[in-house]
């Protein structure tokens, strides 16, 4: 392999694992403070690129970024409200069955408004524009992808370490009865975290699909659940786990496929899921949790 | 509580009448056997994915169907007037799916299948609509093994061994002397293909410099693209679903790839221009069908009258081939039952053995395996944001 062959997966593999740690980071924060994995996360992804096809085709893209993202935040706050909230003293179980029930509710909605054929996403002319490095070749949004995830990251640590809304989480993460008791508003710090994990769903979303170029009804299943690996991977609950986590598979993915070995490219994600639940069930940076009982 | 019971009361009452009609209606349709099965209904299954990865291609062929089942509404047999009705069920681009779906066809007694886009549900299926004695037409699934062993199994296209050896030639003709193949992991199309183009392309004397495969669903072509830009081929072959090809030609592009792009006949969609674009230009492919050049006279009346059905049902008016495929399907059907004289499967089946007509695609006629006589595949390039009629081949054997 080529010095320059290399450098290109290398690019390819840090860019990928750019998009996935962003939305790895959804899965993450959902987990840390309702102890539910958001099945739908995915699906919320995969609408932000249909958002975007959609507010491309009437507005010019300054102002279809922040549209794409408003709409996508409102949608993983209103499934939160519709479909989790009902169910916050139910057992664990049903508000997960919910969750799966929402992800399939999504996927078969886009089927039915958009059907299934792919739809070709549109061309942010900034993002998209190739640029020529000696003999590698990328388009802008590859190199954006993994600058403006670790951008984003260090905001999200600043916000949860810093700020009153931060501590808020932290505190209904540990123990969610006791911050209700000390006077928490419960549900409006939940909403706020689907709102930051939706809001970087669609950010990821920007970017995967830039890079990727059509949307389809199936297409946030696959990255929805190499994300959540990653997110398991890093230690659920733990964002500085999800981007490190993210960009992991990302990276082994690619290099994987790089070796000629792109039979096993999706096999090794869920092998390093299994691997990590029987080695160390809490991820390379989840704590270690006693259970109370 | 009183409520709750009346409603439990209903409820159980409405359970005992449908099964008793279930029960009437599959006991009527026993002792009824032959022509007169079902009334004055004749029943053909629709057996497509609408939904999943071949969901867009599949939903096309059931336009196909759909617009020659209002062309070719009613059936004579003997005397009496039969109306054709369409049993349409999703097998979701899935071979599990497929099973489920064909038993459901088999439960509502259709007299003939149509379908499917894709050759591995055709191929999960096939035992199924053998063992029930009922035939299947296949549209579009070009994969050898469909029809190979099975007496139910016909199909109106050509084979991908001839469509492999249509593509090598072309290649070769045409100065591309090395190649590197992209196929899709565990689906019968793509890898079938791929490795009948190698055959061809080899014996020719051209040289495979690389193969390269990728996971069903996948969106990231970048890696085995970069592999590819390394060997450095002439020509890439990359018989892929129309979801996975704008994929791979926009990231072939992206990545400074110049090499020729060909594929096989999923290739021909006007959904893959739309979501290439301008990288889209130049790609290869071959095909069955070609609106500009119709065939036969059968083929301009439905040039005309499947444009406007298109535009009815808000669909780009360029006519794509599998849409084309599933019109000759239902023609053959229509016909085989007309021959026949009568909706038993297996009067049908022997009908189909000598059927012969004109339909869109060229004559139809099928040889001892199932498969359609074809001997003619049309190579098309995309210019211009259309697909242009490049030649035509025909290649013995």
């Amino acid at each position: 392999m080529s010095l320059t062959t290399f450098l290109q997966q290398c690019l390819t593999g840090i860019s990928l694992g750019g998009a996935y740690a962003l939305i790895a980071i959804g899965y993450t924060m959902v987990y840390g403070i309702l102890r539910l994995i958001n099945f739908a996360h995915g699906d919320i992804f995969m609408m932000a690129g249909y958002f975007m096809v959609f507010a491309m085709a009437s507005f010019p893209w300054f102002i279809a970024l922040p549209v794409v993202l408003i709409v996508t935040t409102v949608l993983g706050v209103s499934i939160e409200r519709v479909a989790y909230k009902p169910l916050r003293s139910a057992p664990r179980m049903s508000v997960m069955i919910s969750a799966i029930g929402v992800s399939y509710l999504l996927q078969n909605l886009a089927t039915y408004l958009f059907t299934a054929l792919p739809m070709g996403y549109p061309e942010i002319p900034v993002l998209k524009k190739v640029y020529q490095l000696g003999g590698l070749s990328a388009s802008f949004v590859t190199f954006l992808t993994p600058v403006l995830t670790l951008i984003l990251v260090y905001l999200l640590m600043t916000l949860i370490q810093h700020t009153k809304m931060g501590m808020a989480m932290r505190a209904v993460s540990k123990d969610y009865e006791t911050a209700s008791l000390m006077g928490i508003d419960i549900n409006r710090t939940i909403s706020i975290t689907f709102a930051i994990g939706s809001l970087l769903a669609a950010v990821g979303s920007i970017l995967y699909f830039t890079d990727r170029m059509t949307v389809f009804p199936f297409s946030g299943s696959l990255p929805g659940m190499k994300c959540f690996v990653a997110a398991v991977f890093g230690g659920i609950g733990s964002i500085p786990g999800a981007v490190v986590g993210g960009f992991i598979i990302g990276i082994g993915e690619t290099a994987l496929v790089a070796a000629g070995q792109s039979t096993f490219s999706d096999a090794f994600t869920f092998v390093i899921l299994i691997v990590i639940l029987l080695v160390r069930p809490t991820g390379i940076f989840g704590e270690k949790t006693t259970n109370k009982v | 509580m009183k409520l709750k019971k009346i409603l439990a009361l209903g409820l159980a009452a409405a359970m005992t009448a449908s099964l008793a009609a279930c029960g009437g209606a599959s006991s009527g349709g026993n002792s009824g056997s032959g022509a007169s099965a079902g009334g004055d209904v004749i029943k053909i299954g629709v057996f497509e994915p609408t939904t999943g990865e071949n969901g867009g291609g599949g939903f096309q062929e059931v336009l196909g169907i759909r617009y020659a089942n209002e062309t070719h509404k009613t059936v004579k047999i003997g005397d009496k007037e039969y109306t054709i009705e369409l049993v349409e069920v999703d097998n979701k681009s899935d071979k599990t799916e497929a099973v489920n779906a064909a038993n459901k066809l088999m439960g509502e007694k259709v007299s003939v299948v149509i379908g499917s886009y894709g050759s591995g549900v055709s191929i999960a299926a096939g035992q199924i609509f053998a063992d029930a004695k009922v035939p299947a037409i296949g549209c579009s699934c070009t994969n050898p093994q469909v029809t190979q062993g099975n007496d139910y199994y016909f199909r109106v296209c050509f084979l991908d061994p001839f469509q492999g050896t249509v593509m090598a030639n072309y290649a070769m003709q045409n100065g591309y002397k090395s190649a590197a193949i992209l196929t899709q992991l565990g689906d019968d199309y793509s890898s079938g293909l791929g490795s009948y183009f190698k055959t061809a392309f080899t014996e020719l004397g051209g040289t495979v410099v690389d193969e390269e495969q990728f996971q069903t669903n996948q969106t990231d072509f970048k890696a085995v693209l970069t592999n590819i830009k390394a060997a450095n081929p002439d020509v890439i072959f990359a018989p892929s679903s129309i979801t996975t090809a704008p994929l791979i030609i926009k990231q072939a592009r992206e990545l400074g790839i110049t090499s020729l792009l060909a594929a096989g006949d999923t290739w021909e969609n006007s959904t893959i221009i739309e979501n290439a674009g301008a990288d889209a230009e130049g790609a290869v492919l071959s095909t069955f069908f070609d609106e500009a050049e119709p065939a036969n006279a059968e083929a301009e009346s439905f040039i005309k009258g499947f444009k406007e059905y298109l535009k009815a049902n808000d669909q780009s008016d360029i006519i794509p081939a599998v849409s084309a495929l599933g019109y000759d399907a239902y023609l053959a059907a229509y016909n085989a039952i007309e021959k026949a004289q009568s909706a038993d499967g297996e009067a049908i089946k022997e009908a189909l053995k000598t059927v012969s007509f004109d339909g869109v695609t060229g004559a139809v006629s099928f040889n001892e395996e199932g498969d359609a006589n074809k001997d003619m595949a049309f190579i098309k390039t995309v210019q211009d944001g259309t697909f242009k009629f490049l030649t035509t081949t025909t290649i013995n054997g």
